[in-house]
């Protein structure tokens, strides 16, 4: 049987963080009460306009630079439409023709075969990211048959970033898609918070035969975490092989993933033969960009963004930061990967470091293989850990000093979980976990071993 | 003072020394809009509100501090601009009953200067027209149909048919408006205008009609028809009047980002003696086919007025004038299509009681709320916006565009300083000629001179210039450079002083002024 080779490709709708909206000056937060942050023009009421945020347009030219973008310096807005409940104006404002920034990159990393020790590095190509409004939220009412709208959501800005279709599976697709969501967060761009629908991913999916062309690619929409990224690629690639292998043909449509079944199903035709008349937004002048070369002279800086100053501020994207701790602290690469991938975990690896003698390459041990685990088992945040970093440190420092043996230190550690107070000393007395250094001491106690044990004292030396 | 007088020179000065208050002023043109409601030139008369904001107009008169030349005068908005807690219908079904929570800018910046809003100004539905015949509150009259002069010209065609019949339109869409300047009900009104709207009623009205420059008054709040075209309309019994308005309007927008961000500085127009140093284009495209004779006469007695008194006057030509009806309509239904997608039942404005699906209840509201017009022109729109047809048809009417816009630019390029056109192909029809052609056929033949100002964002003004055979109002249209309304307006002066317009006679006004202000009366004509 010839081999399969799968090929994916995202899009990712990522919202902006910002107190305002794309277009409008109502507010943007999360979980208000229904239809109460929404504004004359939200609402799409006749004679209102759009008046772009300029912190929107900032969050897309840092977004576009962390991801190696070339920044257009003009882009055009227009005006995608089609009826539906939740989209008031009936179209929606986004940046078809030119986007605000095109042919990036974004390099990611995953293990070899679930060892953390073997990472490879990929990259994956960014076609292009471009501003646009988000919808309001629908509610089907089956029972009373009616529907709820909810406009809240209505025009909160959006980056759409478009992932070409160099990844191979969902192990890929997941791991492309944190590295995203690190860098986001990292710039403040967008709080990427999936559960909270601030970063929603849709996958499009085909395998074809090596040295055919691509085969029909299906869209696979509804994926509410980076796990089930993984589990609905994985499903989608391996439905369409066997589609295939049977003799079927692939249908380019729109299907849903099926969380509780672990499948993808397909979903009512609602894009499929859709004609969205694409116009260009004519209440919207074009986007004008500038850098330090292009910048008039006598312009009021409040009223341009500058590319080049923008560059200037970015802070250390997680490759970056990764890169230093695996330098200042001399540990594995592997171990900054963990770090940076949990909330909080490398300031706390980075506060304990501090705080004790104990080598960071032996204290990155306790964090990842101690600390995390517990953390992981009882599905807490680095936020709410029983043991702070300086309970930790104190516990190593105890170890580092030889006052205990690392067994004992790992049965501290349990008391210390218990979140009770007490300090490591405390636990260590309280349990008598002292090591014994007096060598006098060690010898009686032996002595006293073996003089309580003469039969088998003789046995053992007799052979 | 009189309902008739000029804004600048006469009423302000005559609220300012007390000969009139704000409340009487307002009073009388309640009554006189009473007394000639079957003009049907108002939708919607604000009374209260109206009343209430010339007593506090009357108080700051009292204390001598009025908030300028505007406050107290009483106006009239076109109702497709939004008057927050004043119903706004756009002449629809779709928008009967509508209140809105907010004023348009410049409604907001006329009420905020004092002036009395007295109420909202019938119009074809949604703008679309060019009669004002086409909305669900049933066509405006002109005024001019009741007039002496009109009467005096008018020859029964059989003794059964009455004056009744007889009536001639407004012309469109602004007719509202131009009809109740024209009727002296207010002194200035609010137009639109995106293929000729303002200037065109003006001309029938025998008013002054003012296109401003595209970006120069915000267009916020203005029901859009096709929002790269569109502006606010500005019309006044003179051009001082206009350019009152003009000050008080224009500017700057945070809320429209189309309106250019330069200052504006509001101007006093100077009275033009020499116009020796004017050159004056007269496009040979404009004297189009169906150009009445009457008017070309008129438009030559113009162009040699001008050049007896010293002005340059040349032949300029604007050769892509011919596709510009095309060409709008393409852009324009494509607009229309777009900006009527909002109006579907959910958030606001008529929703049909058809239940049984989202879809369903979207394709009925919008066949209930709409006219056949506005529906005619969203089915043509998406068709042009089709993926298929997108290059063919909207890219092309783009590129042509530009090159509609670049005649203008060639011939101001070549040292001429204003174009010099007629407004309308005749005078104004009577309403049971004029409905004897679709919407369609009309607006492509009465926009064809107004339309290119449109297309290239360029002010144009309709001044009122001599009566036709028929007694009616005959107007001719000056067109600028971008922003340059100060010189179009003041050449458009010069010649309105030269041409010395007619004042309508109308019974119901002459009624209404005589009496209280007898003292008055002699002033009270230019």
């Amino acid at each position: 049987l010839a081999p399969w080779i799968p090929v994916v490709g995202l899009e990712i709708h990522a919202q902006i963080s910002s107190n305002s909206k794309l277009f409008s000056g109502s507010q943007v937060q999360f979980a208000a009460p229904p239809n109460s942050l929404v504004s004359f023009f939200d609402a799409s009421l006749p004679g209102t306009l759009p008046v772009l945020n300029r912190r929107c347009v900032e969050a897309a030219v840092m977004t576009g630079l962390a991801l190696n973008c070339s920044i257009n310096k003009k882009s055009l807005f227009d005006r995608k439409h089609y009826f539906y409940a939740d989209l008031p104006a009936g179209y929606q404002i986004t940046q078809q023709r030119v986007p605000i920034a095109v042919n990036g990159s974004l390099s990611y990393s995953l293990c070899i075969d679930n060892k953390m020790s073997q990472m490879v590095t990929k990259t994956v190509r960014i076609k292009q990211i471009q501003l646009e409004q988000d919808s309001g939220k629908s509610l089907h009412d089956d029972t009373r048959s009616q529907t709820l709208v909810d406009l809240n959501r209505a025009g909160v800005g959006l980056m759409e970033v478009v992932m070409e279709p160099d990844m191979c599976c969902g192990e890929e697709a997941a791991a492309a898609v944190r590295e995203l969501q690190l860098i986001l967060q990292t710039l403040g761009s967008s709080q990427a918070v999936m559960a909270e629908g601030q970063l929603r991913v849709d996958a499009n999916v085909s395998v074809h035969h090596p040295g055919e062309p691509y085969g029909v690619r299906t869209e696979v929409k509804n994926i509410n975490s980076i796990r089930f990224l993984a589990k609905a690629v994985d499903y989608e690639i391996q439905r369409q092989i066997e589609e295939l292998e049977n003799g079927g043909t692939i249908l380019n449509e729109t299907r849903a993933f099926d969380s509780k079944l672990g499948c993808t199903v397909p979903m009512r035709d609602k894009e499929g033969k859709q004609d969205y008349r694409f116009m260009p937004e004519p209440n919207l002048p074009p986007l004008i960009l500038y850098d330090a070369k292009s910048l008039p002279a006598n312009m009021n800086h409040q009223q341009v963004i500058n590319i080049d100053w923008i560059h200037e501020r970015l802070p250390d994207l997680p490759s970056v930061k990764r890169e230093k701790l695996v330098e200042q602290y001399g540990i594995l690469p592997e171990h900054s990967f963990t770090l940076l991938n949990e909330d909080g975990l490398a300031e706390f690896f980075e506060s304990v470091v501090k705080q004790t003698q104990m080598k960071p390459k032996k204290v990155i041990g306790w964090i990842l293989n101690d600390l995390l685990s517990y953390l992981k088992q009882h599905s807490l945040t680095v936020k709410e850990s029983p043991v702070s970093s300086s309970l930790l440190a104190d516990l190593l420092n105890l170890l580092e000093k030889k006052e205990i043996s690392s067994t004992a230190a790992k049965r501290v550690l349990v008391e210390l979980w218990k979140g009770e107070g007490k300090t490591p000393l405390e636990i260590v007395k309280e349990q008598k976990l002292e090591l014994l250094q007096d060598q006098k001491e060690l010898e009686q106690i032996c002595q006293a071993v073996i003089d309580g044990q003469e039969n088998e004292v003789i046995m053992m030396v007799l052979g | 003072a009189a309902l008739k007088d000029r804004l600048r020179s006469q009423v302000s000065a005559a609220l300012k020394e007390g000969r009139v208050t704000p409340t009487e002023l307002c009073q009388r043109c309640l009554a006189l809009i009473k007394s000639t409601k079957f003009l049907n030139a108002y939708i919607t008369v604000a009374e209260e509100t109206a009343l209430k904001q010339a007593e506090e107009s009357e108080e700051r008169y009292k204390r001598g501090q009025p908030l300028g030349i505007l406050d107290g005068i009483p106006i009239a908005v076109k109702d497709n601009f939004n008057t927050a807690g004043i119903e706004t219908t756009c002449a629809s079904n779709m928008l009967k009953g509508y209140i809105s929570p907010y004023n348009a800018t410049v409604v907001q910046k006329l009420l905020d200067q004092g002036a009395v809003l007295l109420g909202k100004t019938n119009l074809d539905e949604f703008a679309m027209g060019s009669g004002s015949t086409d909305g669900v509150f049933g066509p405006v009259r002109n005024p001019w149909s009741y007039s002496k002069q009109y009467k005096e010209k008018s020859v029964p065609k059989s003794h059964s048919e009455d004056e009744e019949s007889n009536w001639v339109i407004t012309g469109g869409s602004s007719g509202g408006s131009a009809a109740a300047v024209s009727s002296f009900t207010c002194f200035a009104a609010l137009g639109s205008d995106t293929g000729g709207s303002t200037r065109n009623p003006a001309a029938h009205c025998g008013v002054v009609g003012l296109k401003p420059t595209y970006g120069l008054i915000s267009r916020h709040g203005l029901i859009p028809l096709v929002n790269s075209m569109d502006v606010p309309g500005i019309l006044t019994r003179c051009v001082d009047d206009a350019a009152v308005l003009l000050g008080s309007l224009a500017g700057h927008d945070p809320k429209d980002s189309t309106t250019i961000q330069d200052d504006f500085k509001p101007f006093e127009l100077p009275n033009l003696t020499d116009v020796s140093k004017l050159s004056i284009g007269i496009p040979k495209e404009y004297h189009v086919p169906g150009l009445s004779s009457e008017i070309l006469a008129i438009w030559s007695k113009a162009a040699e007025l001008f050049k007896n008194a010293g002005a340059k006057v040349v032949e300029v030509s604007l050769p892509h004038t011919r596709y510009s009806i095309v060409c709008y309509h393409v852009l324009c239904t494509a607009e229309v299509a777009s900006n009527m997608a909002r109006f579907d039942g959910l958030e606001y404005g008529h929703r049909s009681d058809m239940k049984d699906s989202t879809e369903s209840m979207y394709a009925a509201t919008r066949r209930e709320g709409f006219n056949d017009v506005v529906r005619g022109r969203i089915l043509s729109g998406n068709y042009f916006l089709l993926k298929q047809n997108y290059e063919n048809y909207f890219v092309k009417a783009q590129k042509v565009r530009r090159l509609i816009a670049n005649d203008f630019v060639k011939v101001f390029r070549s040292g001429v300083d204003i174009l010099l056109t007629p407004t309308t192909l005749s005078d104004a029809a009577p309403y049971m000629e004029f409905i004897q052609e679709d919407n369609r056929t009309r607006s492509a033949q009465d926009d064809i001179l107004t339309q290119a100002a449109n297309m290239a964002g360029l002010p144009a003004i309709n001044v009122p210039t001599a009566l036709s055979e028929r007694g009616l109002p005959v107007g001719l249209q000056f067109i600028g450079r971008s922003f340059q309304e100060k010189q179009l307006l003041t050449v458009a002066k010069w010649f309105e002083k030269q041409v010395q317009f007619p004042v309508i006679q109308l019974e119901e006004v002459k009624r209404h002024d005589s009496g209280v202000f007898q003292h008055q009366k002699s002033a009270s004509f230019s």
